[in-house]
């Protein structure tokens, strides 16, 4: 038995950059897609066209920004645009190929929540909200979403919706009229979950070295559907934990 | 000619107005959010795509009745204590909140500042925000008969933005990351700007946008006035006094006790005896 060198956050990033492919326009949103999207692009995907909120559009930062309007992305950008273009001719008008998310509720059907936990009204913990991600879920031609696993975090239900997945199931996409195909991948720190082809709903389809199944269905708060023969992550290599630490070491500033 | 910052909000700015202070991490106008506290406004409707840690303090100190937002945090580090305090508890006076996304708010200022009742966009399609918020409504495209989201256009009776430098003609210039400050300006009845400094003439910047003097109430120049955040070309940001708010917006002692320092001992409601001078346009 081999001692893992890297944690499970460590692999839940890499994995989630192998995710991104080379020359691809990948609207990033802040925090752990951040981190994988700079380890893409300095890794397989020296090409990745990364977009920020604040309307830097192809950035290439030294560091990892801290917030989506960073300096540093201003400055490294090809250009920076308005807030209104970004979502109006960029993301709305179906220009980027995908959405990089993080969310703090997810349910079976990957619809995201960052709004409230309980009730609207009346809620147990406010969130931040929406920002951009109800457009980005909606208009993005496919939106991957990396996020750490828990039973409270991964739930039958989520308490609003705030960015649709796929809805209620099979066609309610198609019934809302969003344009992009929604969530094609959920990258944790246990595995890789991926939506069924006909039902929708969300299945582990691959598991991370030293993680059993048993633990992730046990993370997940509904019944968790498993591939029939799910794969297992390969670890992180030597060139991608190193890009990983460069970035994060100098994030944690 | 500028007005000291003082006047310019006391001018400018009144209990119940609708306030939008914008800036998207870049150039966000601290000093002038500081300076509505200190005079005690009361019941204003707060305006802002990605209130942060000043509208946190506005919120704690009382100065609003609602919020009209699409993110509230503090970026990089987590959530609005003060923010949730007012939400959930109703501390120190309740807050309503009107609770948009960024393309819609985007759009709501854009329909603001082209004189139109509304905007259309396509979002919000299936999501908790439609039945939580009367106003996102759905519109048939009279042309292709699509269903688009509508939302009424945004018209703040006042913007505050932050920007490097005006002439002395008035003149506004603001460069990097300049978010939605131009739409939020020439969306609301009157206009404050403040800026680190004003120069005789405004060299050109790539990327620059410039407010001409004819949309601008006042300025005011406050150097530094957009620290913590930061001034592109001036200053950097000053993350840790991000971090270090979140234990003060934590505690309501701890924010009493910033609130007083931030007021004075002579409190919120004596800053302003003299009798200023008018400000007018392009000041």
């Amino acid at each position: 038995m081999t001692t893992l060198t890297w944690t499970s956050d460590e692999i839940m990033t890499v994995t989630a950059a192998r995710s991104l492919r080379d020359g691809m326009s990948c609207f990033v949103g802040i925090g752990l897609p951040s981190t994988a999207a700079n380890v893409a692009s300095r890794t397989h995907a020296p090409d990745l066209w990364m977009i920020y909120e604040s309307g830097t559009l192809g950035a290439s930062p030294d560091r990892l920004p801290l917030s989506i309007g960073d300096g540093i992305l201003a400055e490294t950008a090809d250009t920076v645009v308005s807030v209104p273009e970004v979502f109006n001719y960029w993301l709305q008008a179906g220009r980027i190929d995908v959405g990089f998310l993080g969310a703090a509720q997810i349910d079976r059907y990957g619809n995201i929540n960052t709004t409230v936990i309980g009730d609207y009204d009346d809620p147990k913990v406010r969130l931040p909200g929406a920002g951009g991600a109800p457009e980005i879920a909606a208009s993005c031609r496919e939106v991957i979403v990396i996020m750490r696993h828990s039973r409270r975090a991964f739930v039958d239900k989520v308490d609003f919706i705030t960015s649709v997945g796929h809805g209620a199931g099979p066609g309610d996409r198609e019934r809302l009229g969003l344009t992009g195909a929604g969530p094609v991948r959920i990258i944790t720190d246990l595995g890789v979950l991926e939506p069924d082809p006909i039902t929708r709903e969300l299945t582990l389809v691959g598991v991370h070295p030293g993680v059993e199944v048993a633990d992730v269905r046990a993370a997940t708060g509904w019944d968790l559907r498993v591939a029939e023969d799910p794969r297992r992550t390969p670890e992180p290599s030597g060139a991608e934990l190193s890009v990983l630490r460069s970035l994060t070491g100098t994030a944690r500033t | 000619m500028a007005v000291p910052l003082n006047e310019a909000v006391g001018q400018l700015v009144h209990d119940g107005d609708t306030v939008a202070l914008e800036g998207f991490t870049h150039l966000i106008p601290v000093a002038a959010g500081h300076e509505i506290i200190r005079q005690g406004l009361r019941d204003l409707t707060l305006v802002r795509m990605t209130p942060d840690i000043v509208y946190d303090q506005l919120i704690g100190a009382g100065c609003a009745r609602k919020l009209v937002f699409s993110w509230g945090g503090n970026p990089g580090v987590g959530s609005l204590h003060r923010f949730r305090d007012a939400v959930t508890r109703s501390w120190p006076v309740p807050l309503e909140i009107e609770e948009h996304s960024h393309a819609g708010m985007a759009n709501r200022y854009v329909a603001g500042a082209s004189g139109l009742p509304f905007a259309v966009l396509r979002g919000y399609s299936g999501t908790d925000l439609v039945g939580n918020n009367p106003h996102i409504k759905t519109i048939t495209c009279p042309f292709t008969g699509q269903e688009l989201a509508a939302v009424p256009a945004l018209n703040p009776d006042v913007t505050i933005i932050h920007a490097q430098r005006a002439d002395t003609a008035g003149n506004v210039q603001l460069w990097g990351i300049t978010g939605i400050q131009k739409e939020a300006a020439m969306a609301a009845d009157r206009v404050l700007v403040t800026v680190e400094e004003v120069v005789e003439e405004l060299e050109p910047v790539p990327g620059q946008v410039v407010l001409p003097a004819r949309v601008v109430d006042a300025v005011s120049v406050v150097p530094g006035g957009a620290a913590p955040s930061y001034a592109h070309g001036y200053y950097e940001r000053d993350n840790s006094a991000y971090k270090d708010w979140d234990a003060v917006g934590r505690d309501r002692e701890a924010f009493g006790a910033w609130l007083a320092e931030l007021t004075g001992s002579t409190g919120p409601d004596t800053s302003s005896t003299s009798d200023p001078e008018p400000v007018g346009k392009g000041a």
